[in-house]
């Protein structure tokens, strides 16, 4: 991958490192103590690798697109070209960049709208004592574990015309709901969707499982003793508590979403007629098949921008309580 | 991607720039042959004076694949103009690296075989041959010319390789070919570049429609359509016989662009084409007016189910495929259809049930009679060992070594002139025969322009058959992505 796509991998990093940034902050208590060699040492031994990775492979090739961005360069000699704001101007001004957005933001409501209910929904069911509670989760985790690439040929082969999705369609005495699911300009992007759905929505259940554990029976219990009905010990007790997780959830699927690339790419390449592109698709799209590599780290950068601006807010306003343990020690 | 595209096959643009492969003589080839013998004396001479006899050239370039004495004599003539073995990379140990896009066989082994046998003839050339995926390798040799290309590397020509010499990764290799680069025809221009040559082509390529014989008898189509109204007409017969008429890859665009490209070279004469090309500028009526017989194609709905997502080469599914499993009777694409099919269908016959014509006319067209759509396939060398690399491009390109290449099946038409007699398919053979006999092979506009024209003409083109912008609009594409 290029740096480009490496560039549209960062916020969410940059994300968890302003996190630990907090976090640090929130210890006052360790800066009063003067490091000694050995701490130093050890800071040094420990956070190094970390500092030279996360500059070299994430601050400096934001910087490096960032440079590119600013000249027409087709990626073969100097850069010569400087066309300052021209590739951003080009790109903003770009019907199908537009689209793309939009595309994102589609996906990214979805996946609020319907990929987080219906996560809770399974992590609480699984979350009881249900015979092969172990194998179903199981079965939900699986497709997670498949690489994208897998789970998008896997998916196109299935979604062919008259191909396993169609039959099973017909099957059930549903012929007449068949479309050409990735060939259809007003459904591809649904159907897009719904794979990513599939592939994604077993971390996020297994993540709101972990939140679930964390949370102390003897609270439900003593609620359900104060005489709370099963949906109010949910509603008023076991939801509250799952918010940090929940928060996290939301976090990582919206930064997936605006990144989304690899199931368009091998399923669609981001057609027909654009009716698929998201971001990362127009941007390697524009990079790599036009040879317009300026351009495609102007693409980039506005990709990086819209990410890191999300994380920050998202941080600043919804994040922070958790970071800092409000929570924690609420329940405390 | 796991997809497995054949190799030879090629993606978007394969390429010649005006690949006049079809006019390879043909005629000539008793009186070259004899020429050749003379010359081939003499380089069996050069080589037994050099300091192993086993490594050189000659040797190798007939002992190790060839097995009949008749294409023997063009192998050592062409390896007679090079210099001895020894003499290449100086006699320095050499470790070549090779992409190229053969990923499945037979093409693969072919390929591996070559480097092999190379390498048994000149110990100090060794290989380390990476096949890829069609797909994958175009976005692959952008970025490795941005840090160290790998030496010998998959390369279409046209306007995709003149904006790849500005990274200055990529060897100047006229000194070393010039002795030979005649024998590959007037194609291998496509690889060249202001007067040099950056690269060899192994095949040449020219589109048309691959149509099934027993469809078509189904449907009572007794000869294959000459001009567009007959096609429209055919499309229709196979409609009412319950049959899909066409199969079309539309989500790799290219083969979209196919069309477009093949009525535009019917409504418009060369000059017009190869003028418009130049300038990036489609102004001239008829253009729109190839865009309105794409509509009318379009319109008359001949393609299969969901072609606006299916894929060209990968699967059963795919065009190719749905044609090689008879579920579809006829797309247009190039003479690598039929190294494609094998691989996509368990119909070991298919073949025989396969037949080609050209592009059908266009009434009222403007078009340059006899005028096609084509490409090769070649590669290119790094600047690190051009010598050997260029040696290895001769060895490659001999007229032994590409016989074999087509006996195996990894590629249908030789860019050596010397090796269409291996050709034994009659369907590939007319195929060779139309080559032969096209007036003009105007290189796919995709690979002919600059990259960043190509892919707007080829989304253009799709996005117009998804039913899309004018035939208007469709023209002046070109022009309003050669401004950006």
């Amino acid at each position: 991958m290029s740096t480009q796509s490496r560039a549209t991998a960062r916020p969410g990093r940059s994300g968890s490192g302003v996190a630990l940034s907090d976090e640090l902050a929130a210890r006052p208590g360790r800066a009063k103590a003067r490091p000694g060699l050995r701490q130093r040492a050890e800071l040094s031994i420990l956070l190094g690798p970390a500092i030279v990775v996360f500059v070299g492979f994430v601050l400096a090739p934001i910087a490096v697109a960032v440079y590119y961005s600013v000249y027409k360069w087709n990626g073969f000699g100097p850069l010569t070209d400087f066309i300052g704001f021209g590739n951003y101007r080009r790109a903003l001004s770009d019907p199908v960049f537009q689209k793309s957005i939009v595309h994102n933001l589609i996906i990214a409501g979805l996946s609020l709208v319907i990929q987080l209910p219906l996560s809770i929904g399974i992590a609480l069911l699984l979350n009881r004592k249900i015979r092969g509670r172990t194998f179903l989760r199981l079965v939900v985790f699986a497709p997670y574990v498949l690489s994208a690439a897998v789970t998008a040929v896997m998916w196109s082969l299935m979604l062919q015309p008259d191909g396993f999705a169609d039959h099973v369609f017909k099957a059930v005495g549903l012929g007449s709901f068949v479309q050409t699911w990735l060939g259809d300009l007003h459904i591809v992007l649904y159907t897009i969707f719904v794979v990513a759905t599939w592939q994604y929505m077993g971390f996020g259940i297994v993540l709101l499982l972990a939140g679930l554990q964390g949370i102390p029976g003897e609270l439900r219990e003593a609620a359900a003793l104060d005489g709370a009905t099963a949906w109010q010990v949910t509603r008023m007790v076991t939801l509250p508590l799952l918010g940090p997780t929940i928060r996290i959830w939301i976090f990582l699927s919206m930064i997936g979403s605006l990144q989304l690339f690899d199931l368009v790419w091998i399923m669609t390449g981001g057609g027909p007629a654009n009716a698929s592109s998201t971001m990362a698709t127009y941007l390697i799209d524009k990079g790599f098949r036009s040879y317009e590599f300026g351009y495609g780290s102007a693409v980039a950068v506005i990709l990086f921008l819209i990410c890191f601006v999300f994380a920050l807010l998202y941080q600043r306003f919804a994040l922070r309580r958790d970071t800092q343990g409000a929570l924690t020690r609420m329940v405390r | 991607m796991t997809s497995h595209t054949d190799p030879t096959s090629r993606g978007s643009g394969v390429t010649a720039q005006s690949t006049q492969a079809g006019r390879r003589p043909r005629r000539k080839r008793g009186l070259a042959a004899l020429s050749l013998v003379a010359v081939a004396a003499l380089g069996l001479a050069a080589c037994s004076s050099s300091k192993s006899p086993g490594a050189s050239p000659t040797t190798s370039g007939g002992g190790a694949t060839t097995t009949t004495p008749a294409t023997t004599t063009p192998a050592s003539t062409t390896s007679a103009a090079s210099a001895p073995s020894s003499d290449i990379n100086n006699g320095q140990p050499v470790t070549l690296t090779w992409w190229h896009n053969a990923n499945t066989d037979p093409g693969k082994s072919a390929f591996q075989k070559v480097a092999d046998d190379f390498h048994a003839a000149h110990p100090n050339v060794s290989f380390d041959v990476q096949p890829f995926q069609n797909e994958d390798i175009k976005t692959k040799i952008p970025i490795a010319l941005q840090g160290t290309p790998p030496d010998i590397f998959q390369q279409w020509g046209g306007g995709a390789l003149a904006q790849q010499i500005q990274s200055g990764k990529i060897g100047d290799i006229t000194q070393y070919t010039s002795s030979w680069i005649g024998d590959l025809g007037k194609g291998a221009a496509g690889w060249a570049v202001d007067g040099k040559q950056y690269g060899v082509p192994y095949d040449y390529h020219v589109v048309g429609f691959w149509y099934r014989t027993d469809l078509f008898q189904k449907a009572g189509i007794s000869d294959p359509p000459a001009t567009f109204d007959d096609l429209l007409a055919d499309i229709q017969k196979l409609k009412d016989a319950g049959i899909t008429p066409i199969a079309l890859g539309g989500k790799d665009k290219w083969p979209d662009a196919f069309y477009w490209e093949n009525f535009i070279l019917k409504e418009c004469p060369q000059d017009t084409v190869v003028s418009s090309l130049n300038a990036k500028s489609f102004t001239d009526p008829c253009f729109v007016k190839a865009g309105d017989d794409l509509k009318k194609l379009v319109d008359a709905k001949p393609f299969n189910t969901g072609f606006l997502a299916t894929s060209a080469q990968q699967g059963a599914g795919s065009s190719a495929g749905l044609v090689a499993n008879g579920k579809a009777a006829m797309e247009l694409q190039g003479d690598w259809e039929m190294a494609v099919m094998p691989s996509l269908t368990s119909d070991k016959d298919f073949a025989s049930k396969m037949g080609f014509f050209p592009f059908p006319s266009v009434s009222g067209g403007q078009g340059t009679p006899g005028a096609a759509l084509g490409g090769g396939d070649g590669f290119s060398c790094s600047t690190k060992a051009p010598d050997a690399c260029a040696a290895f491009l001769q060895y490659l390109t001999s007229a032994p070594v590409e016989s074999d290449l087509i006996k195996i099946g990894a590629i249908t038409i030789p860019s050596n002139a010397n090796a269409t007699d291996a050709i034994t398919d009659p369907t590939l053979k007319k195929v060779l025969t139309y080559l032969q006999g096209v007036s003009y092979n105007q290189l796919y506009f995709d690979q002919y322009m600059t990259a960043s024209i190509g892919n707007a003409i080829n989304d253009a083109v799709s996005n117009f058959m998804a039913g899309q912008g004018t035939s208007a609009d469709l023209a002046g594409a070109v022009a309003k992505a050669a401004s950006q």
